[in-house]
């Protein structure tokens, strides 16, 4: 299982999916309709690695960090 | 880095920076303090951190500084900072001024793009994401 995490103000629940890749965490998500509007201005993290790699293969225990919109300071 | 909870304490945190780095022989020492205006009838502005994300971020900038000779430093607040007082403050010392003046403008505005905080407007008590305000991070997208 791989464990996605909704960083800031999206808002919703940690989700445990079964997945093999990037990309099959990316299907899943853009069926849920509270998180698909964010996907297109959110960034990815896998186990706190900032990442632009679709096709990243994923291993039981990995966690997908989704970061939204940021303002610092 | 440093991370606090409320508004930073900025005369202690920049004058501990100084002592830290007072036998290093460096020429410049350049702070920058990001102070919480008085606009749109916001009481204050909170922050969430996500901190894992953020130590890689200001680690890669550590190491891009030490190879120019100079060393970057920042703090930051989490939860509610008042009107007039600060959220954010960084600094860049270095040997001579051009490094560090270059840095601190790249470091101030890549952290602005780059780091993973999320702002909010606190009004009647209320906690609003500052949505128009912010900037998705580099490589978003990718899911979508």
């Amino acid at each position: 299982m791989i464990k996605v995490e909704f960083l800031g103000p999206i808002g919703e629940e940690n989700l445990e999916l079964h997945a093999n890749t990037l990309s099959d965490v990316a299907t899943q998500l853009q069926e849920i309709e509270t998180i698909a509007p964010w996907l297109s201005k959110c960034a990815v993290a896998v186990n706190d690695q900032m990442t632009s790699d679709l096709s990243m293969v994923l291993k039981s225990g990995d966690k997908v960090s989704i970061l939204p919109p940021v303002c610092g300071g | 880095m440093e991370l606090y909870q409320g508004a930073l304490d900025v005369p202690t945190i920049f004058n501990r920076w100084l002592e830290e780095e007072n036998s290093f022989n460096y020429g410049a020492y350049i702070p920058f303090v990001g102070t919480i205006r008085e606009e749109n009838g916001i009481e204050a502005l909170s922050f969430d951190i996500y901190e894992p994300v953020l130590q890689k971020w200001f680690d890669a900038w550590v190491e891009k500084a030490e190879k120019l000779g100079a060393k970057v430093k920042m703090a930051h607040a989490i939860g509610d900072v008042p009107v007039h007082t600060s959220s954010y403050v960084s600094a860049v010392f270095s040997p001579k001024r051009r490094v560090a003046l270059e840095l601190i403008d790249e470091f101030v505005e890549d952290f602005k793009a780059n780091a993973p905080i999320w702002k909010y407007d606190v009004i009647n008590g209320k906690r609003i994401y500052a949505e128009d305000r912010s900037t998705p991070m580099s490589g978003s997208g990718l899911l979508a």
